[in-house]
């Protein structure tokens, strides 16, 4: 959409959006449209110049201004929002039937009623839906212990796999949410073990039980953003810096990195923070050919190194080529 | 960005708005200001523009005429009930849905599709709180073929693209009439009736090389009956391994494997033998070799072949 269309698509949902709501700040408005507030002021200043045919007195738009409030008095006839583009409708009645499909939401009665709404209000635009599916995966096992440990407010005892060392581990937790992303299940959780906000996948939950324990997270644990990226490592862990060949590339989009940058046959250099260079050494052996160690030294030499251990189990055929 | 031009299209849609009787061109020219100072082929060229510019943002632009005499010039208006966006009200728990469900997306053309209609429903009056949910689904469309396949499935309109098969090195050309597209699992799928192949296939977005290309014109990817896209796509998911590897992994390591596997036995001295399907010796080797001694591929030869080769790589860098 050119730059002129997302102003005019924003104008045009502006006016009915201030008619619904007179006497609101500026800087809310601002806000809740994602631009600055000089730039909406500008835009307030455009719309009030904009009017019917003839642009006589009460033609125009127009507006009262009271402190830093702003309330609509005429709208030239604006007074309902567009409807939905096809887009629109589809990416959100789309996302409604995956919610209503999602095994463990609570509140499928209301998911379902607003999906009749929305679809009702999108008319035609939602037809394509049926060509989208989106299937959330459902977690039957441990969901519904997690579930009662939120609604009871008690502790959890989890026995927990933990990749980067390829062991599984036991500790309590304060459950605070539950979490979604890329088809997966997670729990956010406050770990009593290690004294901070943890995500725990539920398809790595060995075992899990209920306790007595009243779930108490301290002030300190609070629920992370989630619109960027799942996993924000500490600043002091090990910095590390691979070059991936194309084929390896996806790294850089499943896992957060400091820098990337792109080389001249198609690769990607780019630098994360680890908090354990034993997962560091997975991921490496994994990637193979795909990947060059850059730093530090001690990873690329610990690959070799267990490279060549595993490889002396294959006997003979692991010194032919 | 034109302030001049901004101002120019919102008097238009103000003005097609306002008239129940169709306006000419010439009547617009009058009533719009912006029109007034051009040639007349200047004036004509931009007012085509700003035609497609409104019909883009979904902006229904009716053409017709005042009367059945057939001298009356065609004109132009919008109906006010195709424009407008229907009354809808909801409750706060329906509200609170709706906003979970604009949060759902975290690819950004689909999260900006949600974002712009959460605020046509907010500027109707409906206020959707962002209150955290218990349950949190997101969705990511982070395959670069994405956005053309939910065009063309949108617009029913056939495609063609290089895609390169599980195992197989080449890509080879496919022309597909898309009858929709289905996340599972964490990635997405096109399923569709494959022209060259007569016959209805599924497609690994992720597998796809290079750009999607239009094959056709919208709407005329023909109608398929009932197939169900998710069914296909998890038969398809579950068909994927094609051989069963034995591996031999040390006790308590390899927990990933272990989920996968089908079979497990303990082999004596701290060892355990599963049994692992796989379809590309290559992928077993990438789910193998991060655990490095912890684990030993015993048979087939073609999959020990590729964790070897895997290894001598690596212990030669």
């Amino acid at each position: 959409m050119s730059g002129t269309s997302a102003q005019l698509s924003r104008l045009l949902t502006l006016l009915p959006w201030l008619l619904a709501r007179p006497g609101t700040r500026i800087a809310d408005v601002a806000a809740e449209f994602g631009v600055t507030e000089a730039r909406l002021r500008r835009e307030l200043d455009l719309l009030w110049v904009c009017g019917l045919p003839g642009h006589g007195p009460g033609d125009l738009i127009d507006f009262s201004f009271e402190g830093d409030t702003v309330t609509v008095i005429e709208t030239a006839g604006v007074e309902r929002p567009l409807r939905l583009t096809v887009d629109e409708a589809l990416a959100l009645v789309v996302a409604l039937r995956a919610l209503a499909e999602t095994p463990g939401l609570r509140d499928r009665d209301a998911v379902d009623r607003a999906l009749a709404k929305v679809e009702r209000a999108a008319g035609e635009a939602a037809a394509p839906a049926g060509r989208v599916e989106v299937a959330l995966e459902g977690e039957e096992r441990v969901l519904p212990v997690v579930q009662a440990a939120l609604d009871a407010g008690r502790q959890l005892h989890l026995s927990y796999y933990v990749p980067a060392r390829d062991e599984t581990t036991d500790r309590d937790v304060d459950p605070m949410r539950v979490l979604v992303v890329e088809g997966r299940t997670y729990l956010e959780a406050w770990c009593r073990r290690t004294e901070g906000v943890r995500l725990f996948r539920l398809d790595r939950v060995e075992d899990v039980r209920l306790l007595d324990t009243p779930a108490q997270p301290p002030p300190e644990a609070q629920p992370r953003d989630v619109s960027q990226s799942l996993f924000v490592p500490s600043p002091d862990a090990t910095l590390v810096t691979l070059a991936l060949r194309p084929a390896a590339a996806w790294v850089a989009e499943y896992h957060p990195c400091e820098s990337v940058q792109e080389s001249s046959d198609g690769g990607l250099t780019v630098r994360l923070r680890v908090a354990d260079l034993a997962w560091a050494r997975r991921l490496v052996l994994r990637l193979g050919p795909h990947v060059q160690v850059l730093g530090p030294p001690e990873l690329a030499s610990e690959v070799r190194a267990e490279a060549a251990l595993a490889l002396s189990a294959y006997g003979p055929e692991s010194r032919s080529e | 960005m034109s302030a001049k031009k901004t101002e120019r299209l919102l008097n238009l849609v103000i003005c097609l708005l306002a008239t129940r009787r169709f306006l000419t061109v010439q009547q617009i020219r009058s009533a719009v200001p912006g029109y007034d100072q051009d040639t007349e082929d200047a004036f004509r060229r931009m007012f085509e523009r700003d035609k497609d510019e409104l019909r883009e943002l979904g902006i229904p632009l009716e053409t017709g005429t005042n009367s059945a005499a057939h001298d009356d010039e065609p004109g132009y208006r919008i109906a006010r009930r195709d424009y407008e966006l229907p009354d809808i009200s909801l409750e706060a728990d329906e509200a609170a849905a709706v906003g979970l469900a604009a949060r759902l997306w975290q690819s950004a053309p689909l999260a900006g599709a949600t974002g712009s209609a959460l605020m046509k429903l907010r500027a109707a009056g409906v206020d959707a709180p962002v209150a955290p949910a218990l349950l949190e689904p997101r969705v990511a469309a982070g395959e670069p073929a994405f956005p053309a396949c939910w065009d063309a499935v949108r617009d029913g309109r056939p495609v063609r693209f290089e895609y390169r098969p599980a195992g197989r090195p080449a890509p080879e050309v496919r022309t597909v009439e898309p009858w929709g597209v289905v996340s599972w699992r964490g990635r997405w799928y096109l399923v569709g009736f494959d022209t060259d192949r007569q016959a209805q296939r599924v497609f690994r977005l992720s597998r796809v090389v290079g750009d999607v290309q239009p094959a056709g014109e919208p709407g005329s990817v023909r109608p398929h009956g009932e197939v169900d896209l998710r069914a296909a796509v998890a038969r398809m998911a579950a068909d994927e391994p094609r051989a069963v590897a034995r591996v031999r992994l040390r006790t308590g390591a390899g927990w990933e494997l272990r989920q996968q596997a089908t079979s497990t036995r303990p082999d004596g001295d701290g060892w355990d033998v599963v049994e692992i399907g796989f379809s590309d010796p290559d992928r077993l080797a990438d789910r193998v070799a991060g655990y490095g001694s912890d684990v030993v591929v015993l048979s087939p030869p073609e999959a020990r072949a590729a964790v070897v080769r895997r290894l001598q790589a690596l212990v030669a860098t």
